[in-house]
Order: structure tokens, then sequence, then C-alpha cells
């Protein structure tokens, strides 16, 4: 009952200014710590910007994770519509109220009822507040939106100088307080000008339409004491609230750690140094449809489960289903890993919400679950629903947002079959600290899976092209066939290896036959020795036995001329001795 | 604050209930400031004037009842609530502007 002491010491001591968290996912990120304490904040924004759902979550965040219960002054909606509003971002504004934690107070009047008869002052409207404030002991206040007294009462020029005396009042109280404000023209933040009384810090939501996709925006216009990002945050509401989400890189600061994890594939693992990829790392798996991109991304995330780690799979193409029973053709079964809440799959088209909503979305998801490793697959539906330069933008943080997690993180793109892989995704690839590129070798009628590590910073890695095989024992990669016209896959390694086999063989019989001949010529050759030699000893016998016949001949003619002479006698000595020698003389 | 149903402090002026009509009026304040007390002043001037015995002024000091202010839907003060059979009006400021009094109160004669 009785106000709470002044209590603040919740927040961190911050240098220049105490802060009150808002518990607004990402919002106490980009304003260092949350709203000043105990002062004044304007909220401003166009019908719809998500005012007062802002205005709300920071009161039931207060009051539930701050031990800092609120007051609630609505000008506009009734107290049933507040918490059916509340209900939408899953707060239960009736069961805070009954715990004392939040006070809600509808401020309705109608000017119908109301004349003016004179000076007044809001008096009554601060006697509400304190009262308020002191039931539930608040140190937070949310008036939504005061400038609807402008409607309802008379005489501006009072109404001006209470709103200023009020906002004195609320900061002299140590309250920290959301006014919000209606913006109905781009040059002016609100209506009336009350930004004016709000020195502290001023923030305008905007829900912008392009291009057919809803983007909401805050963008903090003033945070005196207070360094904050100029930008424009881009944020979402949904079932659990706002998550706002700096469009800029949350910086280069993060940590590199020198681990490394599995590719889940023991050669692919060897193309980088044998040791796969960094922890904490953002590799970029480019490839035209059916090259096995997901299968790659299959295998590292099995690989993570079965070290025990946490895998969140982005399926923006393929149903979780459909992918699960995919993985199982090829001998990977992910099913365990879903019991097991290893693996969770988070699918979506991203075409139901813009770019943003699929940025934040993934953001919670990550803040829930806890990954060691992300796979978004494929990035490039993202570019269904936004610009090149958007996607880069929304990649840009969700990389840096990982790398301060150092979660491990895959994102898959579809390449156009025909265009040059390489050039339409040389924007995203910068990114990215490892770029596998996996290709569809069309040669002889047939296509063939091959992959390539185009880059891996900070590492060593092949820079062959390996050809692999997709079998129902997971992925298997060939060894590297470096033939004279490059890498040769399929059925054309196969036929070339024939080739090749073909001409080793009839390399061989050619030698052989050479060897043959040479050897014919060989025995030709002792052949005709032979035949010759035979002939010479033909000739030889012939001769010979011409030469025995002659000499026999001889002698028979002597032995008959010596008969002639001895039956002669006589006179016959001369002529027949032919040497001259007188038979008869000596004797 | 744990009062059931606060009773507002009132003083009653003139009840003396007269045949056509009485004039509930409940005057809104926050304290004995400047404007609550001339609120008070014009208002019974007026009514004496104007409604001689046929109305009740009860004033509420917002300060001692704050939870009234959100009852009664009070945010200016001071506020005059006049209870007419068919509804009921609230006139701000401190009723210095004697017209727009008796324009609320029903009881304007002349444009």
């Amino acid at each position: 009952m009785t106000p709470k002491p002044s209590k603040k010491t919740r927040a961190p001591a911050v240098r220049t200014l105490e802060k009150a968290p808002t518990g607004i996912l990402g919002l106490d990120e980009v304003t260092g710590g949350g709203l000043p304490a105990g002062r004044p904040t304007l909220v401003s924004g166009g019908a719809g910007s998500g005012k007062t759902l802002f205005a709300l979550e920071f009161l039931v965040r207060g009051a539930t994770q701050y031990d800092e219960p609120g007051v609630f002054m609505s000008f506009e909606e009734t107290i049933p519509d507040l918490a059916i509003n509340a209900a939408s971002l899953g707060f239960d504004l009736n069961r805070l109220v009954a715990e004392k934690k939040l006070f809600l107070d509808h401020v309705s009047i109608s000017r119908s009822e109301i004349s003016e008869t004179g000076e007044f002052d809001l008096e009554g409207l601060f006697i509400r507040i304190a009262d308020a404030v002191k039931r539930v002991g608040a140190r937070r206040v949310v008036l939504d939106t005061i400038e609807a007294l402008f409607a309802e009462l008379p005489n501006p020029g009072i109404l001006r100088s209470e709103i200023r005396r009020l906002f004195g009042w609320l900061k002299q109280q140590g309250l920290t307080t959301v006014i919000t404000a209606e913006r109905d023209r781009p040059d002016k933040l609100t209506r009336h000008g009350i930004e004016e009384f709000v020195s502290d810090c001023v923030m305008v939501l905007d829900h912008r339409i392009r291009d057919e996709i809803s983007t909401r925006r805050l963008r903090i216009v003033k945070y005196r004491g207070s360094t904050h990002g100029t930008n424009e945050y881009p944020f979402l509401i949904d079932a659990h609230g706002i998550s706002v989400l700096p469009i800029s890189s949350l910086g280069l600061d993060h940590a590199a750690p020198a681990e490394r994890v599995s590719t889940g594939i023991e050669r692919l693992d060897g193309m980088m140094g044998g040791k796969g990829y960094y922890r904490g790392s953002s590799i970029l798996m480019s490839g035209t449809s059916g090259t096995g991109k997901t299968s790659v991304s299959a295998h590292f995330v099995d690989a993570a489960c079965r070290r025990g780690e946490r895998c969140l799979y982005f399926a923006f193409e393929e149903s979780p289903k459909q992918i699960v029973r995919n993985m199982r053709s090829i001998g990977i079964d992910l099913e365990p890993w879903l019991r097991k809440d290893l693996l969770q799959f988070r699918a979506a088209r991203p075409t139901y919400g813009g770019i943003e909503e699929v940025l934040l979305v993934s953001h919670k998801h990550i803040d829930r679950f806890e990954p060691a490793i992300v796979v978004v697959d494929p990035i490039t539906n993202l570019l269904t629903v936004s610009t090149l330069g958007e996607v880069r933008s929304m990649l840009t943080r969700l990389v840096d947002f990982l790398k301060t997690r150092q979660i491990t993180s895959i994102f898959t793109s579809l390449t156009a079959p025909g265009g040059s892989l390489e050039a339409s995704e040389a924007d995203i690839s910068s990114l990215m600290d490892t770029w596998l590129l996996l290709k569809s070798i069309e040669v002889g009628g047939e296509r063939n899976r091959a992959l390539y590590v185009l880059k891996s910073r900070g590492m060593e890695h092949s820079n062959q092209i390996r050809e692999f095989l997709l079998t129902n024992h997971g992925l298997r990669m060939l060894d590297v066939y470096l033939g004279p016209e490059g890498v040769l896959t399929g059925s054309a390694r196969m036929s070339q290896e024939g080739r090749e086999r073909a001409a080793g063989t009839s390399r061989r019989q050619e030698r052989e036959g050479r060897k043959r001949e040479l050897s014919r010529k060989a025995q030709i050759f002792e052949a005709r020795m032979a035949m010759l030699r035979a002939e010479f000893e033909m000739d030889e016998e012939r001769i010979q036995q011409r030469i025995s016949e002659s000499t026999l001949l001889d002698k028979e003619l002597l032995q008959d001329r010596g008969q002639m002479v001895r039956s002669r006698e006589a006179d016959a000595s001369v002529d027949t001795n032919g040497s001259g020698a007188p038979v008869s003389r000596k004797r | 604050m744990a009062k059931a149903k606060p009773t507002p402090r009132a003083r009653s002026l003139a009840s003396k209930p007269l045949a056509p009509k009485v004039f509930k009026l409940r005057l809104f304040v926050a304290g004995q400031t400047a404007k609550s007390v001339r609120a008070f002043a014009n208002l019974k001037v007026l009514c004496e004037q104007r409604l001689k015995d046929r109305y009740e002024i009860e004033v509420v000091d917002l300060l001692e009842h704050p939870h009234m202010a959100r009852g009664n839907q009070i945010v200016a003060v001071p506020t005059l609530e006049i209870q007419l059979p068919q509804e009921v009006r609230k006139i701000i400021g401190d009723l210095s502007n004697t017209e727009r009094v008796l324009v609320g109160l029903d009881l304007q004669e002349i444009g």
C-alpha cells in the first residue's frame, strides 16, 4: 500500500545516465540499457505504429522482469480493449492487476459534456496518477496518448502548460514514463508539439509499406546524455511482444575462435586443412538446383548433433518432413536429433512477412534455442520478398549476430543455372568466411556433382574440384581425377579411364607385336642361315665330288697311257713322256 | 484506501426541496486553492440568484478522495458536475463565465 522506496539499484551503473531496461528484445541494446530512468520518454508515431503495444510491453516487462510495478493511463482505449491488445502479445494484464503489479486507468472525457467557464488546471489528472502510483508502488508510468486531451478539453494554452507541469512532476517523482503521441504529419513529431517538454528521450515509431511489404521501424530522435545509433531500427510485433533490431552492424569486435568443427564429411574436412570449418564462421554454399547443398548441410548438422550440439535449421523452401525424408535416402537420419531436441526446424516461406520479419523471427528462435549451428536454406528465397540490397543488409546483421554468439552458420544459395555462378553472389559472399561452390558438371549427356572450396578465410584449403556421389550411405567424395582436359566426372571419367586402359593395351600389344616380329625376323634370319648353309654344304659336296672325280680321271688316263706304252714298246717313249726324259738313253 | 464505499464530505446548502426540480451539483476541487475557492463562490452566487432553494451543492476535495477522480472521470479541476434527469454534465473552470454555467444548467434565457 505504501509506495516502495526508490530503488533504482537494479540497473547496472551506466556512465552518464541511469537507465531503466525495457525488456523489449533488442531495444535495450540499441539504447545502451533502456530508457532514461526516472524521466519521461516520448514515443511518437502514426496510427497503428505500435505505440500502445510498445508502452504496454514496457510496463509489463518492468512489472514482471524488473520488479518495477507500473501505471497505465489510457486516454483512448478502454481497459477491456487494452487487456485484449495485451493478450495479443501474450500478456495477461488482469493477472498483473490482481497481483498489484499494474494499475490501469482509463481517462475518458467526452467533449460534449464539457464546457469551460474559466480558469482550470489538470490537478484531477495529477491526483489520479498519484493515487494509482501509490496503490501499486509504481516505478513506471505510461500516458497513452495524452494529446487526446486536446480534443476533449478546451483551451490548448492551459493544456500545454499543464502537460509541461505534469512531465516535470513525473520526473520529480522519479517515475520512468513513456508518453505516447500521435504523429499525423511527417514534419512534426507530435500533433501539439509536446516534444518540447521532453528533453531526455524521443523515439519515433513508423509503419511503412514498401513493395507491398510492411516494415516497422523505430528511430531514436533524441537521447540526451547517452550515445545511441541515429539509425532506424526495424522492429516486429508478434505473439511474444516487440523485437527491435539494429539495422547497422553490431560491430566487428566479435571473437574469432580458432576451434574447428568437422563438416561431417571426412574428405571435405581434408580439403580444409583436415579440420573443417572454423567455429563461429559463416559458410556460403552455393550451387544450382540439385547439386547437393542441402545434403552437404545435413552432413554438417548430423555431425554437430552427434557431438551433442544444438542445430537450428531455417527451411525456407522445403518442409522439415521433406528434408528428413530426403536425407534418409542418403543415409542421414535426422529423426533422432529432432526427438532429442538437438535439432529444430523452422520452416516458413518468407513471403508471409517482410525480410525484417524473417530476421527478427530468426533472432527470436536463436535466442530461445541457443544453437551452436544454424542453417539457412536457402537465402535466395529471401530475394523473392525483397531487394538484393535489403537481403544483403539483413544478412550482414544476421551474420554479425551469429558471430557474436559464435554460432557456426551455413547459408545455402540457389544459383540460376547457366548464369555466372560467382558473379551473382559476389555481393553476399563477401560476408562469408568460407564459400563452397557446388557444381553440376554436364558432360556426355549426364550431370555429375562436384564441389570446391572457393575461399576459406584463415585456413589452407584445397583448390581442387572434387567429384562426389550421393550414395545411400551418405555423400562420398571421389578421388581427384586430373585428366588432360581438367576434372572429369561420372561416366566421362570412366570412359576416359577406359580409353586410357584401351590405349595402354594397344601399346602393350604393339610392343609385343614388335617383339614377336623381331623374333620372327630372327627366326627367318636363322632359317635363311640354315638354308644357305645347307646350299653351301650341297655345293661343297658337289664340288668336292667333282674334284675327286677329275683326280680319278687323271689317274686312269695315266694308267691307260702306261699300258699303251708298254704295249707299243719301242718308239713310244718320247711322245708319251711329257717331261721329255728319254726313256732309253739311260738305260 | 480500504474503505468500501467512501462517503464524500458534503455540504448541503439551502436544501429545501422544491416542486419542479432540484439541481444536484457536485463541485470537484483539489484542495483549497484560489481557483477552487473562486469556483465555489461563483457557484454559490449563481445558485442563490437563479435556483434559490432548488439546489444541493456537494463539494468533493479530490486530495482527500483521490479515487473519486477516477470514479467520476475528473481530469480538470475545478469541475462542476450537474446531474440532470437525462444526463450528467460537466463544466470545468472557476465558473467565472456565468453565461456558460447557465447553459450547462439549461437555464440560459436569451442568446
